[in-house]
């Protein structure tokens, strides 16, 4: 287990020997000051977390993300991350971040808002499918099938979140000489292999944010969580009283996006 | 009416050949030069579905007036409005087939339907309509297919085909035939009004839509549906109607333009429901849809193409020409050509609010943008559609006895054997 103390043990005996060595020139240092300074990193406590939910039943878990709108700086690395994990072609975004400018120009300040899939115990894109081809997972996951789905993009319309998007088969690089590799090599969206060519799905399909399903299977926690530069996502299993998700969620300054609709989201913000 | 007649083909093989290009750019590029997207995912192919669909249960629901209700006054032009019911429903069924983003698994729609959708629902209700209008056409022209048996042409030998062996046209079978019409235009009735209003429905039920999500959206679907396929009626009548020029041929297509007169004013009222309580919503994000077809970008699709060209003018027509039958046909063409301007403000506007403040920047690219216009590719395959529809209504004209009087040989004075 890594802690900020052996870290800065590491680092300043190895790295930074030379920096600080003048300073501490045959000062002792002892393990007091630096067992104050013993905090584990978010994405260390929750990876340990999801490891412990993976080993109950898909049932039981359930999945939700915390996101701390006070420490988002819009940075939209998420987004980028997100991109990058899942192959994304133009026109198809699962987690933009939202700007919303206050004030008026130039006395302004910017808020800042993560939209993820919600993942929605109620997902008013479920029913509407007229195939099936979309579905909750027992872990809550809004999932989509994508060898079911038939394009017709009505769940697109049904979601008050714009959280889905249609993907219409294009390329970043298709007016460039060379189609990039990194636009053809296969993702693996819902643990699969999906090579984006010609017709083939996911072109021609509604995607969505699944929280990383086929990372989560490998124990990794979602892309946007750890490449969050200000440790402003998090991510866990709620039916787990000891996570770090439950902790925060049940938070009184929580609050979730258009709870008015009864959709009853499972990403929770911090405002 | 040949004039006409000739530049109705004119139009068709025009825009069969420039609307092909739409048709190659869709089959060998899927969605990428299109318009519809992410953001708004459903455009004009969708807006033409939803048109042609109504113009098809609003035909049906004429043809019913004269099979289910006996309506005297209409019934020469009964098998003409099941047969332009018949053409507009195909049609319909193509835009929206290729508008799928995999179309060759639009079979998935009946062998895996999820019941808890509309267009789960919409799916089989269209099934039993298609079903329905076929076998209803079949039986309104049997007795014709066995008069035109006799013919020595290309429409002879089909009609003995169709016959399928029942060359029976006595006055008993052709009895027999009418009750059975009796009895699946009463059926057809609910039909068109139940996948109409499914139509309707699919939007209706969307609550994460203001703009859609009233229980009055299923209502205007069906009453714009009567109106836009009573106008078409109307038209196609005057144009295409047995005996014209007679005193019957007048009579008959006065008598549609009071009907449609009559609809269009219920639409417009509907319409006035609509728009003021909507406007006059307290939530202004309620409105912002409405406010988008007022006074939006596209504004001239409300005011100018569906205000004033498809609802005041003709409605001007039908009210002080209503008893020459060219200005009440030309009513019936201006009404029913506008009413794409109808179905196109019902699902653009829908769409085009963003559900989240924010998000028209947030992350920019193709199809992620609240602007929809369609492209030159999505116009040029609505029209090929379109065409083949014109194709296939010119076509089925000249070879099926839809115009000729029930069970006579004789073609009407204008239809000459040019094919």
């Amino acid at each position: 287990m890594t802690n900020e103390a052996t870290l800065l043990d590491k680092y300043a005996s190895e790295v930074f020997a030379g920096l600080v060595s003048p300073a501490l020139n045959g000062v002792q240092i002892s393990a007091a000051p630096a067992s104050d300074l013993t905090k584990e990193d978010a994405l260390v406590r929750m990876t340990a977390e999801l490891k412990r939910a993976l080993e109950k039943p898909a049932s039981e878990r359930r999945w939700v993300m915390v996101i701390d709108l006070r420490k988002c700086v819009g940075c939209t690395a998420c987004t980028i991350a997100c991109v990058a994990e899942n192959k994304l072609p133009p026109g198809v975004v699962y987690r933009p971040v939202l700007m919303e400018e206050i004030g008026t120009y130039p006395n302004v300040s910017m808020k800042f808002l993560p939209r993820p899939c919600m993942q929605c115990d109620e997902p008013p894109c479920v029913p509407v499918c007229p195939v099936s081809a979309t579905f909750k997972r027992p872990d809550g996951i809004v999932a989509i099938n994508y060898d079911e789905c038939i394009g017709c993009r009505y769940c697109i319309t049904a979601c008050p979140y714009s959280a889905r998007t249609f993907d219409a088969g294009r390329f970043y690089t298709s007016d460039t000489p060379q189609l990039e590799s990194y636009e053809t090599l296969p993702n693996f969206e819902y643990s699969e292999s999906w090579v984006r060519s010609k017709g083939d799905s996911p072109i021609g399909n509604a995607r969505k944010c699944q929280f990383c399903a086929h990372r989560l299977d490998a124990g990794m926690l979602p892309a946007c969580v750890t490449t969050c530069i200000g440790r402003a996502t998090y991510f866990g299993d709620a039916n787990d009283p000891d996570s770090l998700v439950s902790e925060l969620s049940a938070s009184p300054n929580m609050m979730r996006l258009k709870e008015e609709m009864g959709t009853e989201p499972k990403v929770y913000y911090l405002v | 009416m040949k004039k006409f007649e000739r530049l109705l083909w004119l139009i068709a093989i025009v825009g069969f050949v420039v609307g092909a290009f739409g048709l190659y750019d869709r089959v060998a590029n899927g969605h990428i030069n299109v318009s519809y997207g992410s953001y708004v995912p459903w455009g004009l192919w969708v807006a033409a579905y939803i048109y042609l669909v109504g113009v098809s249960a609003g035909a049906f629901l004429i043809s019913a007036l004269v099979y289910a209700f006996g309506v005297q006054k209409l019934e020469k032009i009964g098998k003409l409005a099941l047969f332009t019911a018949i053409i507009t429903l195909g049609i319909s069924l193509f835009s929206i087939w290729l508008d799928l983003g995999h179309p060759e698994r639009a079979w998935r729609l009946a062998a895996h339907t999820n019941f808890s959708s509309m267009m789960g629902w919409m799916i089989w209700l269209y099934t039993a309509y298609f079903i329905l209008l076929v076998a209803e056409l079949w039986f309104a022209l049997h007795a014709d297919f066995v008069a035109w048996s006799a013919r020595k042409d290309f429409a002879g030998a089909l009609a003995r085909f169709l016959t399928f062996g029942k060359r029976d046209a006595s006055a008993e079978a052709q009895k027999r035939d009418k009750s059975v019409l009796r009895v699946l235009g009463s059926l057809g009735i609910p039909l068109a009004i139940a996948f109409h209003g499914s139509v309707g429905a699919l939007f209706g039920v969307i609550g994460a839509r203001p703009y859609w999500n009233t229980g009055l959206t299923p209502i205007m679907f069906l009453v714009g549906a009567l109106l836009s396929g009573g106008a078409l009626i109307t038209f196609i009548t005057f144009v295409f109607g047995p005996n014209q020029g007679s005193a019957e041929h007048k009579e008959t297509v006065i008598f549609l333009g009071q009907i449609v007169l009559a609809l269009l004013a219920l639409d417009t009222l509907l319409e006035w429901a609509e728009y003021s309580i909507g406007l006059y919503n307290s939530i202004p994000a309620h409105a912002a849809s409405m406010e988008l077809i007022l006074f939006g970008p596209y504004w001239w699709a409300f005011w100018v193409v569906h205000l004033a060209i498809g609802v005041v003018l003709p409605g001007l027509m039908l009210v002080f020409r209503g008893k020459t039958p060219a200005w009440v046909a030309t009513a019936g063409l201006l009404i029913a050509a506008t009413f794409i301007s109808v179905r196109l403000n019902i699902v653009i506007p829908g769409l085009a609010v963003p559900e989240l403040e924010g998000l028209s920047n947030a992350f920019t690219g193709p199809g992620l943008t609240f602007n929809y216009f369609p492209t030159l590719t999505e116009w040029l395959l609505q029209i090929w559609v379109v065409s083949v529809g014109l194709f296939a209504f010119l076509i089925g004209y000249r070879v099926l006895p839809v115009v000729s009087a029930q069970g006579k040989t004789n073609i009407p004075a204008n239809t000459h054997k040019e094919l």
